[in-house]
C-alpha cells in the first residue's frame, strides 16, 4: 500500500541508474541515516556505542570487504583477519614513525599496504579455484600472524607483542568519548558502503561477476583475468584493512596479534554467508546476526530466567539457541538475510492485495 | 509452501533486529555492594573458569552469609558470560560497570587478551581492574597505570623467582654459571612475557639461555623437544598454558628428559595439567601463587556455610580445593579486602569504584589479617602502594607426586630490583605512547 512505485516515471538516464530507484527507498534511507548520525549520538547510552554499535560497524566494513571478493567476485578467502592486522598494524606504526600524517590520510595509507599485501596473497588465485584457493589464502592468515608475533619491530618492541593505540585526533578535534568515536566509525563506513555499492555496479564490478558466474566464458569476452581478480583482492583487502586499523584504533585501543586470528576469519566468512554473498546490506545484517543477536539472547536469557538456572546452564542454552537460529536462517533461507529481506520487499509491494 | 515460513522469518529477523538489547531490570537497594563477575564457563577454557569464578562467587556468598556483608553493607554481583572471548567480553564491561547503586567495584577477567581489550577504559571510565597473576606485567608501574592492579606477583617476578629456585636446587647461584637452561613458552602475548628477563638473567648469571616458542595451542611438541634433546639442557622453564601443559609433561617423558628438571610458572601447575598426563607428570615441579587444599579454614567455612546448605556454586563437588578454585577464592578475599579498606577512609557505605581504587591502593594484607582470614599459606602477605600495584612479588613451588601436589619450598622472594627497573622502563615507554604523564607517587595518592 505505502510501497508501491506505481505513478515514479524515470525518464532520465539518470534516474534510471540510481542507486536506489524507488522513492520509498531513498526516504527510508535518508531517515536511516540521519537517525544514525543524529538521532543515535543525541539518545544513545554508552553501552549502545561502546559495546554494540562500533564492533558492529567496523565488522561490517571487514564483512564487506569479504563479500565483494567472496560474493562478488567468487574468490573463497580465509585471510580476512590478516589483511586487518596488517591494517591495524600498519596504522599503529604510520602514527609512531611519522605521526606527523593526519589521520585520516593514515588509515587510507594502512588500507592500501592492506590492500599491496591481499594482492600478493591473491596472486594463487590466477592458478587455483573455490576450496583449493581458500586453503592458499589460510597461508596468508598464518603467515601474517606468524610475522607481527616475531618480528619486534612492528609492534615497537613491545616485550609481548601487544600494541597500544595512540589518542586519535582529527583537525584538532581528539575522537576520545565513545559518541565521537561512533560517528568517526559511522562517516568511514557509510563512506566506504556507498563507495562499494557503486563500484558493483561499475565496470570493475561487473567484471568480478563475470568472473564469478563463469570465469571461462568470461575470459573469452574479453575480461582480463589478472587484472579482475587481483583488483578483487586489493579492494577486498583495502576494506578489511581500515576495519582493522578501526578496530585497532575506535574499539579496543590495545591489540595482540592473536586478536586477528583464523577465528575471527571464519567469524567474518560465517557473517558472509549468513548475511548473503554479493550484498552490500547483507555484510550489515551478517555482521548484526553475528554480533548482536548473541547479546540480545544473553540479556533476554537473563530477563527470563534471572539467577534460577544452575551456573554454567545459561550460557550453554544460549549456544544452543544461538546455533538452531544459524541452521534455521540457512534452511530457510540459504541466500542470506539479504535475500529475506528482498523477499519482503516483493511482498510489501502488493500488499494488501497478492495475487 | 515456503511463504508462510519465509513470511515468519522475515518477521523475526525484523524483530530481532529492532529490539535494543540492553536495559537491565536489576532493583537496586541502597545499601549494596556491587562486584561484577564476568565469567567463562563455556568454551575450551571453561573447566578453569567454572573453578576460578565458582571459588570466587562462593566466597563472596560466604561473606554475606557468615559477616551479613563488608561491614554491613551486602554484596551483590551479577555474572556475565564472555566464553574467554573480547567479542563478548567488552560488552559484558560495559554493561556492568554502571550497575546500580554505585557501579562497579571492580573487574577481575581472568583473560589476557579482555584485558588488554579495556585497559584504556578503566582510567576513563573510572574503575579499577585487578589483574591477579595475569594481563600486562609494566602495569605494576602505579603511577603511569592507576587504575591497574596487577596483584600478587606478575610474570617477571614469577621468572625471576623460578631462576632463583633452580639456583637454590644447584646449591647457590653462583652455581648457574655455565648452565644451560631453556625457556619453553607458548607463542602467544602472555608466553613471551618473560622472554626479556630471562635473558636478561642470563648475562647476569652467566648461564646458557635458550628461548623455544611452542605455536598455539600448543599440541605439537615434537621439534621443540627435538631441539631441547640436542641443546641438553640442566633445566627447562616452562610458560603454558591450557592443553599445552599436559602435551608438553607427555612430550617431554617421550623424550626422557627428567620431569623434576621441568620447572612451569603459576599457570603451567594445576591439576588440570598433570591429571591428563598421567604417568608423565610424576615428579614435575612448578611455581604456584595459592596452594591447592581444602584444609584452610575459609574452605571449611565454605563448605559448612553453603555446601551444607546446597548454596555453593560448584556442581562438581570435588573440584573444592583445587588450585584454580582456591585461586577464586584468593580473588575474593583481595577483593573483599579492598573494599573493607576503602570502607575505613570512605565510610560504611556503598562505594564507587574511584573510592574501592584507593581501597586497592591502600590494601595491606598482612599475616595477622590473612590469619583471621583463615587463609594462613593459601594467600600471601600483600602491601599496594601508589607506585607498586603488585604488593607481593613470591612464589612457592610445588611437586607433582602423581596424586597431588605437594609443596616443597616457601616463599621465595623475586629479583625486585630487576623487575622494578623494567616496569618502570616500559611503564615510561607505554606513557609516552600514549601521552600520559605519570602521577608522581611521592605526594601520596
Amino acid at each position: 500500500m505505502f510501497y508501491r512505485e506505481a505513478g515514479q516515471f524515470r525518464t532520465s538516464y539518470h534516474a534510471d541508474q540510481r542507486i536506489f530507484p524507488i522513492r520509498q527507498d531513498r526516504l527510508a534511507m535518508g531517515a536511516l541515516l540521519l537517525v544514525a548520525f543524529v538521532g543515535v549520538p543525541l539518545f544513545g547510552n554508552e553501552y549502545l556505542f561502546s559495546a554494540l554499535l562500533i564492533p558492529w560497524l567496523i565488522l561490517s566494513l571487514a564483512t564487506l570487504g569479504l563479500n565483494i571478493l567472496t560474493g562478488y567476485a567468487g574468490q573463497l578467502s580465509l585471510g580476512t583477519a590478516g589483511f586487518m592486522a596488517v591494517g591495524g598494524f600498519a596504522a599503529f606504526n604510520f602514527q609512531l614513525r611519522t605521526p606527523q600524517i593526519p589521520l585520516l590520510v593514515n588509515f587510507i595509507l594502512s588500507g592500501l599496504c592492506a590492500a599491496a599485501v591481499g594482492t600478493a596473497f591473491g596472486l594463487p588465485s590466477l592458478r587455483i579455484k573455490g576450496l583449493y584457493l581458500a586453503v592458499a589464502t589460510l597461508a596468508s592468515q598464518f603467515f601474517i600472524e606468524w610475522l607481527f608475533t616475531r618480528f619486534g619491530w612492528f609492534s615497537d618492541h613491545s616485550s609481548s607483542g601487544v600494541i597500544t593505540a595512540q589518542k586519535m585526533v582529527i583537525a584538532g578535534i581528539g575522537v576520545d568519548t565513545p559518541v565521537r568515536r561512533y560517528v568517526f566509525v559511522l562517516s568511514i563506513v557509510s563512506v566506504l558502503a556507498l563507495a562499494a555499492k557503486n563500484l558493483v555496479r561499475s565496470r570493475a564490478g561487473r567484471a568480478w561477476m563475470a568472473v564469478r558466474d563463469m570465469d571461462v566464458a568470461a575470459e573469452v569476452i574479453g575480461i582480463p583475468m589478472l587484472r579482475t581478480k587481483l583488483s578483487a583482492f586489493a579492494v577486498s583487502s583495502f576494506y578489511c584493512g581500515v576495519a582493522g586499523a578501526l578496530w585497532v584504533f575506535a574499539y579496543l585501543g590495545s591489540v595482540e596479534p592473536q586478536a586477528f586470528d583464523l577465528d575471527r576469519s571464519f567469524q567474518i566468512l560465517t557473517m558472509v554467508i549468513i548475511g548473503g554473498m554479493g550484498s552490500v546490506l547483507g555484510s550489515f545484517l551478517g555482521a548484526g546476526f553475528i554480533i548482536l543477536l548473541p547479546l540480545l539472547l544473553q540479556s533476554t536469557m537473563q530477563r527470563v530466567f534471572g539467577n534460577a538456572l544452575r551456573p554454567g546452564l545459561e550460557p550453554n542454552i544460549e549456544q544452543f539457541v544461538f546455533g538452531a537460529l544459524i541452521i534455521f536462517f540457512l534452511i530457510v533461507e540459504p541466500l542470506g538475510l539479504a535475500r529475506l529481506w528482498s523477499v519482503a520487499k516483493e511482498k510489501l509491494r502488493l500488499w494488501p492485495f497478492p495475487h | 509452501m515456503q511463504r508462510p515460513i519465509q513470511t515468519a522469518s522475515c518477521a523475526l529477523v525484523a524483530l530481532a533486529f529492532a529490539l535494543p538489547a540492553m536495559a537491565q531490570g536489576t532493583a537496586s537497594v541502597p545499601n549494596e555492594q556491587f562486584i561484577p563477575v564476568v565469567s567463562y564457563r563455556v568454551g575450551p577454557y571453561a573447566a578453569a573458569g567454572t573453578s576460578v569464578f565458582g571459588g570466587f562467587i562462593d566466597y563472596l556468598n560466604l561473606v554475606n552469609l557468615r559477616d551479613g556483608g563488608i561491614n554491613g553493607v551486602k554484596i551483590t554481583f551479577e555474572e556475565c558470560e564472555t566464553s574467554y572471548t573480547v567479542d563478548k567480553g567488552v560488552p559484558c564491561y560495559e554493561k556492568l560497570k554502571n550497575h546500580p547503586p554505585t557501579g562497579a567495584s571492580m573487574f577481575t577477567f581472568y583473560s589476557t587478551a579482555i584485558s588488554y581489550a579495556v585497559l584504556d577504559r578503566a582510567g576513563v571510565d573510572h574503575v579499577p581492574q585487578v589483574t591477579i597473576v595475569h594481563g600486562r606485567t609494566d602495569a605494576s608501574d602505579g603511577s603511569v597505570f592507576p587504575y591497574i592492579f596487577p596483584l600478587v606477583t606478575n610474570y617477571w617476578s614469577a621468572d625471576t623467582d623460578i631462576i632463583k629456585f633452580i639456583g637454590m636446587r644447584l646449591g647457590g647461584m653462583d652455581k648457574l654459571k655455565g648452565k644451560k637452561i631453556v625457556h619453553l613458552y607458548l607463542d602467544v602475548a602472555y608466553g613471551k612475557e618473560p622472554n626479556e628477563i630471562f635473558m636478561k638473567q642470563a648475562a647476569m648469571y652467566g648461564f646458557e639461555g635458550k628461548l623455544i616458542p611452542v605455536p598455539p595451542p600448543g599440541t605439537d611438541q615434537q621439534s621443540q623437544w627435538l631441539e631441547i634433546r640436542e641443546f641438553a639442557p640442566d633445566y627447562v622453564v616452562v610458560t603454558g598454558y591450557g592443553v599445552m601443559n599436559p602435551a608438553m609433561l607427555k612430550a617431554a617423558a617421550r623424550a626422557n628428559y627428567p620431569r623434576d628438571h621441568i620447572i612451569g610458572n603459576f599457570w603451567t601447575g594445576s591439576e588440570e595439567d598433570t591429571v591428563p598426563a598421567g604417568e608423565a607428570a610424576v615428579n614435575y615441579i612448578s611455581a604456584l601463587v595459592n596452594p591447592a587444599g581444602t584444609d584452610f579454614k575459609v574452605v571449611q567455612d565454605i563448605e559448612k556455610y553453603l555446601y551444607a546448605k546446597g548454596l555453593g556454586n560448584m556442581t562438581d563437588k570435588s573440584r573444592i580445593g583445587s588450585v584454580l578454585y582456591n585461586r577464586g577464592i584468593m580473588t575474593g578475599i583481595i577483593s573483599v579486602e579492598a573494599i573493607r579498606t576503602a570502607q575505613g577512609k570512605y565510610g560504611k557505605k556503598p562505594l564507587t569504584g574511584e573510592q574501592v581504587r584507593w581501597g586497592l591502593e591502600n590494601l595491606n594484607l598482612d599475616d595477622k589479617r590473612i590469619a583471621e582470614l583463615g587463609a594462613t599459606g593459601l594467600i600471601q602477605p600483600l602491601k599496594v602502594s601508589c607506585s607498586d600495584h603488585e604488593g607481593g612479588g613470591a612464589v612457592k613451588f610445588q611437586q607433582w607426586d602423581g596424586k597431588k601436589w605437594k609443596i616443597i619450598s616457601d616463599w621465595i622472594q623475586p629479583d625486585r630490583k630487576l623487575v622494578r627497573d623494567m616496569v618502570e622502563a616500559s611503564a615510561a615507554k607505554y606513557a609516552k605512547e600514549k601521552g600520559i604523564t605519570p602521577r608522581d607517587c611521592t605526594k601520596g595518592g
